[in-house]
């Protein structure tokens, strides 16, 4: 990489010298730095969250100490790496996806976990939120864009096997993601708008065709959406306790610590996937709005970063990473205030639970490696 | 990528993130005020502190009623399911049934409230807080205990469960008694268990503590004198009253059958009946000094007025009034003595109609006492067949009208003051209430001299002599209304009087109802009850004695 082009790849001139030197880590600042905000705010509720719990919170620290580290090893290899290695990792990720139907850890009711002899237990399906951009940005990088109807069949092929075998563990939630990790990246390959109506319109017909596949408990969950006191102390229970601690939070919250609904166990999973009605009704609007817009720095923050990529494969893995993400938050949040029937996604860099945010983070990681690195 | 394509993306962010924003929003300031109420209905609760009952306290400061700390144990059985170990751990050291516990909590699955065990005592419950089972709660409350038992059980009453006056003064005086319950409001988390003291609303107020006018002593005097007597004489049951002269108020007041307010195990209306002053009898000769004080009042008669009782009944229209021996003529005073019903019905038909009414009106007859006991009756006298000899003639003697015991006793005090009314009072009262004359004291006197010769060899009643004392009094015996017109097989027997002559101090009045055996008159059943609990009272009471002891006058 050639001096030249590193001071023009520069945003501008400023804090020249601290950029120079995290750029050397391969990492880029802006990112970085709101990534770190968001984890500690998250650290911050989570310790509220969970109640003070000591040792709740340490392990929720090591893991997102992990996830920093995820980030920071996967910054470091070139994008040609990945972009070798792609298919290998998406083909593997698929075999993986394959053991866990036939060997996997059934936890709840649903086969998703891994226990293979020598390594932690892991999701595999977590590993396709990234294999799926990866796969896809490999696959259309050499062809021309906008992409043929051939290639585009295609890629919605290697978007629904995996989405597949996710959806039938069932993990509708990942099955989701996984999807719309794969779709943003079809689209900002320069899909037709044509197609692309086309596409929503047909999953407009479909979907109520889908009803008859959902489970009971999903169906119940989508009429739930609809009128949440048609079961209030069921089904309906999560979505109104979650609009009753969000609601009663005010502009300014009931400070940390003194939300009655999370902390008197009205609000379930107030740690994992509704953790926002935790910050809604200790941090109130404010502390509401403050992480949202922390989430769009990170999303616009990528979006310049797929702008800025040298080619197609960089900019279609780190704007389908930066969709992915953005989904995330977008499910998360719209489930939690009872815009989206409850499906369990967590929110972003904040929830309880690791293995999302070390993938959240090595995808972060891949997106700064490609802005990163020059000349490839 | 189009410029067209990064705007629309950029757009489509821009439009979910403020539809976000909005919705999140929109809970946080359109619907704030409701989802906080909401908020508050899940956590915030307002309890109760549990406020004890004033103590019922006889005039001297024993106790008759007070409340005692127990402890409940309850379970909310939708959140707490007890295994089999935990159910016998409670059922043995609560001494309950371990399978009406399971099947209680079985029945009760549904609900977030169950009693395991009502109070019980503090000791027990911290056992039961000992074992340690999760879920398991105590609520603090208060349990009326009546240390005079069945003595005073029908002028105290007893409360129920839930500490509100079912009978007596627990009843009548329930708001002076009753505490009012304190109330805090708490956090409680979602299995209800108290996280935090938000902020005391109110502090339990204690209930007022009640002083009676019963004096336990002479209570148990009376108690204990009618119980022999009621079994002696195989009655059904019987009243005694006492009354203090100078002031109204009830020294003694007990009915047989009688319960124990202690222990309620069932509903016994019979026993809990306070009879003294809600049972209904035909005062029968207990009334013939009041007659002859409208005899008096005429100005016709004297207490040495000839009457002629030959040849021993009298007919009043179609009915025949008789007296059990042919007694000739006899002065008024006799009249009474011997108790002639044909001299008594010859006076009253001398006088002016309403004359005997109206005594009885002024002695109280007719109305509620109002004595302050829940349930009294005002007794049965109307004046509405005054016209009719025969209706004036036996009310002479007490039939046709009915009245209470207490009520009776009340006439009494009427005399024993020589002529002044007074309300009776089951309060102790600090200073005499204001006396109104109904009676010429002139009369009244002269009636309670002749009142005397009733307790003596001569009279009707020399079972009521006391030693050391004079006493006055009447003797009754009626027959009870059967099936078809008097019964001659089932009686009352009565005796009202007062202690001493000179100066009284009490007023007693002795009813039996349906007395068994050979001798049922009010001389031989309610005289000998009368005269024992006066001995005892008027000793008690510090009365200093009028005779030599044990020389009968």
């Amino acid at each position: 990489m050639s001096n030249q082009d590193f001071v023009r790849s520069l945003p501008s001139g400023a804090g020249l010298v601290r950029q120079r030197s995290l750029y050397r880590w391969h990492l880029d600042p802006p990112l970085l730095l709101v990534l770190l905000l968001i984890m500690a705010y998250g650290l911050v509720v989570l310790y509220s969250a969970v109640d003070r719990d000591q040792t709740v919170f340490s392990a929720q620290l090591i893991r997102m100490g992990m996830a920093v580290v995820a980030m920071l090893v996967a910054a470091q290899f070139d994008p040609r790496f990945y972009l070798r290695w792609a298919p290998v990792l998406y083909v593997l990720g698929i075999g993986l996806l394959v053991a866990v139907l036939l060997v996997g850890v059934r936890v709840k009711g649903s086969q998703r976990w891994l226990d293979l002899p020598g390594l932690p237990r892991f999701q595999p399906s977590e590993l396709m939120k990234i294999a799926v951009p990866l796969m896809l940005g490999w696959y259309l990088n050499d062809r021309a864009l906008p992409p043929r109807f051939k290639h585009l069949v295609v890629s919605l092929a290697l978007i629904a096997l995996p989405a597949g075998l996710v959806i039938i563990q069932p993990d509708l939630g990942t099955g989701l993601l996984v999807s719309a990790a794969g779709l943003s990246v079809v689209v900002l390959s320069g899909v037709s708008w044509r197609w692309i109506g086309l596409a929503v319109l047909s999953a407009a017909l479909v979907a109520p065709g889908l009803w008859l596949f959902l489970k009971d408990y999903q169906q119940e969950r989508v009429l739930t959406l609809f009128d949440p006191e048609r079961d209030p102390l069921g089904a309906g229970w999560n979505i109104i306790q979650s609009k009753t601690a969000i609601g009663s939070g005010g502009v300014f919250g009931k400070g940390l610590f003194e939300g009655t609904q999370s902390h008197l166990e009205f609000l379930p999973e107030s740690q994992t996937d509704f953790i926002i009605a935790v910050v809604g009704e200790e941090l109130g609007l404010v502390g509401v709005a403050a992480l949202l817009l922390a989430y769009l720095v990170v999303i616009s923050r990528g979006l310049y970063i797929a702008t800025q990529a040298p080619n197609t494969f960089g900019r279609l893995v780190v704007g389908g990473l930066t969709l992915t993400f953005f989904a995330y938050v977008f499910v998360n949040i719209a489930m939690v205030c009872g815009l989206l029937p409850v499906v369990g996604i967590p929110l972003p860099l904040v929830s309880y639970g690791g293995t999302s945010a070390i993938t959240l983070m090595a995808g972060f990681g891949i997106v700064m490696a490609i802005h990163t690195h020059r000349g490839w | 990528m189009s410029r067209w394509r990064h705007f629309a993306l950029v757009f489509t962010f821009l439009t979910i993130a403020a539809v976000l924003v909005g919705r999140i929003a929109a809970l946080n300031i359109n619907d704030s005020a409701f989802l906080k109420r909401q908020g508050d209905a899940r956590s915030v609760r307002v309890e109760s502190l549990a406020a004890h009952r004033g103590i019922v306290f006889d005039r001297h400061g024993e106790p008759l009623a007070v409340s005692t700390p127990v402890v409940s144990v309850w379970i909310d059985p939708s959140a707490t399911r007890l295994d089999a170990n935990q159910r016998r751990a409670l059922a043995r050291t609560l001494a309950i049934d371990v399978t009406q516990l399971a099947e209680r909590q079985q029945l009760y699955r549904n609900k977030s409230f169950m009693y395991v065990a009502r109070r019980v005592t503090p000791d027990l419950a911290n056992t039961v807080a000992d074992l340690g089972i999760t879920g398991v709660r105590f609520k603090r409350e208060y349990r009326r205990y009546y240390p005079a038992g069945e003595l005073a059980a029908h002028v105290v009453g007893f409360t129920d469960i839930d500490d509100r006056g079912q009978e007596g003064v627990e009843l009548s005086f329930d708001k002076h008694l009753r505490g009012i319950a304190g109330r805090k409001k708490v956090l409680k988390d979602r299995r209800g268990q108290i996280v935090r003291d938000l902020e005391y609303l109110a502090a339990p107020q204690f209930g007022n503590d009640l002083r009676l006018s019963i004096d336990l002593r002479l209570q148990f005097f009376a108690y204990r004198e009618l119980k022999s007597a009621v079994e002696h004489h195989r009655a059904v049951s019987g009243s005694v009253v006492m009354l203090d002269v100078r002031t109204g108020e009830i020294l003694a007041l007990v009915n047989q059958p009688s319960f124990n307010p202690n222990g309620i195990s069932r509903i016994d209306h019979g026993a809990m009946r306070n009879r003294a002053i809600t049972d209904l009898y035909e005062p029968g000769s207990t009334v013939k000094p009041l007659t002859i004080i409208a005899a008096l009042e005429s100005g016709r008669f004297s207490p040495n007025s000839s009457i002629d009782t030959a040849p021993g009944y009298v007919r009043v229209g179609k009915k025949l009034i008789e007296d059990p021996v042919n007694r000739g003529r006899i002065s008024l005073r006799e009249v009474l003595e011997k108790s002639s019903q044909v001299g008594i019905a010859k006076v009253a038909l001398k006088l002016e109609k309403r004359a005997v009414f109206d005594v009885f009106t002024r002695a109280g007859f007719g109305t509620y006492p109002g004595s302050g006991l829940p349930g009294e009756v005002a007794g049965r006298l109307s004046d509405a067949e005054l016209n009719n000899p025969i209706v004036r003639a036996t009310m002479a003697y007490g039939y046709g009208i009915s009245v209470t015991p207490l009520q009776l006793a009340q006439a009494y005090l009427g005399l024993a003051t020589l002529g002044q009314s007074l309300p009776v009072s089951i309060l102790r009262l600090d200073s005499a209430p204001e006396m109104v004359r109904v009676f010429d004291e002139r009369d009244v006197r002269a009636l309670v001299g002749m009142m005397q010769g009733v307790a003596t060899a001569t009279g009707t009643a020399p079972k009521a002599r006391v030693p050391g004392y004079r006493v006055a009094g009447k003797t009754g015996t009626t027959r009870k209304v059967g099936a078809t017109g008097y019964d001659d097989s089932r009686h009352v027997a009565f005796f009202a009087g007062m202690a001493p002559v000179e100066n009284p101090r009490v007023v007693v009045v002795v009813v039996v109802n349906e007395p068994k055996g050979e001798r049922v008159g009010g001389g031989d059943v309610a005289a000998p009850v009368f005269a024992r609990i006066v001995a005892r009272a008027l000793r008690v009471l510090g009365v200093a004695p009028e005779t030599e002891m044990g020389r009968a006058v």
